[in-house]
């Protein structure tokens, strides 16, 4: 029977993880998901959970302990934000090509440069090539549910997962929400039993060999197919998620979708304000309509490209610059996705939201209003925007379709 | 139980042949060496901070290991290493697994004195059940012997070469094994291919059979760094033993103990006159180079014996 | 997936290599010849022997088998004629001599 709280979505995850008590935590302080492994160690201070909390000195070591943890046949989990992530990054890519399958609370925060503490994607958009499946939430419920459905997915194809939550709004925000019972949890993550591990009686294990030419492409190729290979597992787990809780999760949520015009894709907790501008203009009759990514890796290029395609016009929403004056890193894998197709609609890229810019619901009826011009004019304009700038050309909007042509 | 040099070889191997160091290479012996006082019926999880010896003794789909074996990256040795021993605490305690492992990890002069510092310092400070051995050759052997932390002043390395205005490595190298034993960890020492290898041998079994974090610091001599010939190996660790460059000693539970104590203290020359790297020190005119290493080295000696009394 | 080394070799495909590159058996060095590295070569007198063993620890190879407290003849498959064990030997019981291929 579940039961009905209040809490943060950083508490929502810690819970989730006392539920599951996995064998080993490595833990570093960083803002915003400090209070998990906080939480957490008082858990295990109170005799709640036996996990083996390793309180490391760096989030480099955080990651090393995973890894050595999760060869030495143990779940292993980890959280962290930002520059904690950024500094993991090349054991990010060990951990996936070992195939590990180590679980990454990432509270998603803004890249320092300058530093900031408030939430962007850059951090994990910055990650996505390290071969970790990513899943992300709207609300600190789905936070939860992501969680528990982390290692059933990672554990069954062998690669590492993030589980992404925006920082302060669904790690600090307080929401009612849904917690499974202890037992349903551990039944539905289950054991961890690995066919080989460093610690096993039978044989011994060499993992993270010097991979030479001759061997390091068909080693990658093999990782890439596992990525392939996790979308089924995701849907599976899902499936399995739902029979047990009735909420139903899937690659990306359609809202509004079906007789939709224009619609938007967005990640996070930004399409819950992005929801609140559709309902707004659905009330005024505008046809308007959301998507709201969940999985980013394995990114789903085909059913993704299907739904875009039941509108003229899409903005794709990047909450993460790349610097790579072509868009976004959701844009432009969600732009190339319906390049096939003979239907296309536009597809727009908007930057928004950068180290905590708020997004607002009369910046999404900007957007929408873009997108309705577009579909008049048949005249997409420049497709790289920003969008909550304060733009010398266009005063605190920062993009105006009209006038961006003179 | 005392030594038996016979009795030890008779064990079984833990590191095969096949592998791809350097023909004389320091690493491979230092490795038998510490891996030799594993009792036989006793299992090892062993990891390599990035390093000749790793890029050599696991190159897909060959391992030179018998036990199991990870390699993660270069700063990380201790870090993986904790891990490891951390996943095993948790597995014994919910009754996964029975057998008796040991967690040895070995790191290079630049993976440990150098970009290892840190996860070395957090893995000896948490106190995880694990012996870390640093095989030192004094350089980045790896990348073509560029200087590190640990080469010694003077020495003529790639990224301190020996000039007409700057006289090889400037700094003095650091050490390394009194800046470990500062984490106050049941035992450290500092050893080399010395004699009937007794002395590594039983640092390498207090080492592992000590609880807790433990650490070896082993001068690990590389012919092509040193650029000394292969076959002098056994004669350029005892020249750095016996000129007192290199002391063995060891320090349990905070008490320094000397190990070895040379008969007759060598002039430093001698160690320095066999490799390569110190050629330009004996050239006409720089005199002074080998006057002020010889300061040095009776300095620290002088230190080390006032630690150890 | 191939699983023994022995299979993996730099013919075969993505399909075949082991998951996250992993190796499932000890030792699979000793499949590889490192013996052809060799320019000098040790040769065992074993009539100076006396079996001190002083040889055994120093070979970085371990390519000097001992069997029942006597050392035998070398593993030429993967010594690398590195000569230390030649210069350890008190006994004169190790020749180092330009190896005839």
């Amino acid at each position: 029977m579940a039961k009905r709280d209040r809490m943060s979505g950083n508490e929502a995850v810690a819970i989730a993880m006392r539920q599951i008590n996995p064998d080993v935590m490595g833990a570093f302080p960083i803002t915003p998901s400090t209070e998990i492994p906080q939480y957490y160690s008082q858990y295990i201070a109170d005799g709640k959970v036996d996990t083996e909390f390793v309180a490391v000195e760096s989030e480099h070591s955080a990651m090393s302990v995973c890894i050595g943890a999760s060869a030495a046949g143990a779940r292993a989990v980890t959280a962290t934000s930002s520059a904690g992530l950024a500094y993991m990054w090349e054991l990010l890519y060990v951990a996936a090509s070992a195939r590990l399958p180590i679980t990454m609370a990432v509270v998603n925060r803004a890249l320092t440069g300058p530093i900031n503490i408030n939430n962007d994607h850059s951090d994990s958009m910055g990650a996505r090539d390290s071969g970790w499946i990513q899943i992300y939430a709207e609300t600190n419920q789905e936070v939860y549910d992501n969680y528990i459905q982390a290692m059933p997915i990672s554990e069954t194809i062998r690669l590492p997962i993030m589980i992404c939550q925006d920082g302060f709004i669904t790690s600090h925000g307080v929401s009612n929400i849904e917690l499974m019972e202890d037992e349903e949890v551990k039944e539905f993550v289950g054991e961890y039993n690995p066919e080989n591990y460093l610690l096993k009686h039978e044989n011994p294990l060499a993992v993270g060999p010097y991979g030479i030419s001759p061997y390091y492409m068909e080693v990658k190729r093999s990782q890439a197919q596992a990525m392939k290979d996790a979308m089924p597992i995701i849907m599976d787990v899902a499936k399995r998620f739902e029979k047990v809780t009735g909420r139903k999760y899937g690659f990306f949520e359609e809202y509004m979708m079906d007789d939709a015009e224009v619609a938007l894709v967005v990640i996070g907790s930004s399409a819950g304000t992005g929801k609140e501008a559709v309902d707004r203009l659905r009330a005024e009759g505008r046809k308007v309509g959301l998507i709201k990514l969940r999985v980013f890796r394995p990114f789903p290029r085909v059913p993704l490209a299907e739904a875009m395609c039941k509108v003229k016009a899409v903005a794709i929403m990047d909450k993460a610059e790349s610097f790579s004056n072509s868009g976004g890193p959701l844009f432009n894998e969600a732009r190339n996705s319906l390049y096939d197709l003979p239907n296309k609609p536009y597809a727009i890229n908007y930057i928004y939201g950068l180290g905590g810019r708020d997004i607002t619901v009369e910046d999404y009826y900007e957007i929408y209003n873009d997108l309705f011009i577009i579909n008049e004019t048949d005249d997409p304009g420049d497709v790289y925007r920003y969008v909550g700038v304060r733009d010398s050309r266009f005063g605190e909007r920062g993009f105006d379709h009209k006038k961006y042509e003179e | 139980m005392a030594y038996n040099l016979k009795k030890e070889v008779e064990k079984p191997e833990r590191l095969a042949g096949g592998h791809r160091l350097c023909a004389g290479c320091g690493a491979g012996v230092a490795v038998r060496g510490v891996l030799r006082a594993l009792e036989p019926e006793d299992k090892a999880v062993i990891t390599n901070a990035t390093s000749c010896l790793e890029v050599s003794t696991f190159i897909y789909p060959h391992t030179a290991y018998y036990d199991s074996y990870i390699h993660t990256a270069f700063a990380n040795g201790a870090a993986t290493m904790s891990g490891v021993e951390a996943a095993y605490k948790t597995l014994k305690k919910r009754g996964k697994i029975d057998d008796t492992f040991k967690f040895i990890a070995f790191g290079g002069d630049g993976g440990t004195y150098d970009i290892g510092m840190q996860s070395l310092s957090g893995a000896m400070e948490r106190g995880h059940d694990m012996v870390y051995v640093c095989y030192d050759n004094e350089a980045y052997m790896n990348t073509g012997i560029q200087r590190s932390s640990s080469t010694p002043r003077f020495a003529d390395a790639t990224t301190s070469p020996a000039g007409k205005n700057i006289p090889g490595k400037i700094q003095n190298k650091k050490d390394l094994t009194a800046i470990i034993a500062a984490h106050n960890i049941p035992y450290a020492a500092q050893t080399t291919f010395f004699g009937n290898f007794k002395d590594l041998h039983e640092k390498a079994h207090k080492a592992i059979y000590t609880e807790g974090p433990c650490f070896l610091n082993v001068l690990a001599p590389c012919p092509r760094g040193w650029r000394y010939e292969a076959e002098d190996l056994q004669e350029i660790c005892r020249l750095a033993v016996d000129t007192c460059v290199w002391p063995m000693y060891e320090i349990v539970e905070g008490e320094w103990h000397l190990t070895y104590e040379p008969k007759k203290k060598l002039p430093v020359e001698e160690f320095l006159r066999k490799q390569g790297r110190f050629n330009h020190m004996f050239k006409k005119g720089n005199e002074w180079m080998i006057e002020e290493t010889q300061q040095y080295v009776d300095s620290q000696w002088e230190k080390l014996l006032a630690k150890c009394k | 997936m191939k699983t023994r080394a022995k299979d993996i070799n730099e013919k075969i495909t993505w399909q075949d290599v082991t998951t996250g590159a992993e190796i499932y058996e000890p030792a699979t060095s000793l499949l590889v010849e490192t013996g052809d590295w060799r320019v000098m070569v040790p040769v065992f007198r074993e009539e100076n022997c006396r079996h001190c063993m002083l040889c055994v620890p120093y070979c970085p190879d371990s390519s000097i088998p001992v069997k029942d407290g006597k050392r035998l003849d070398f593993d030429f498959v993967h010594c690398k004629g590195c000569g230390i064990c030649y210069k350890v030997c008190p006994f004169d019981a190790i020749d180092f001599i330009k190896e005839e291929k």
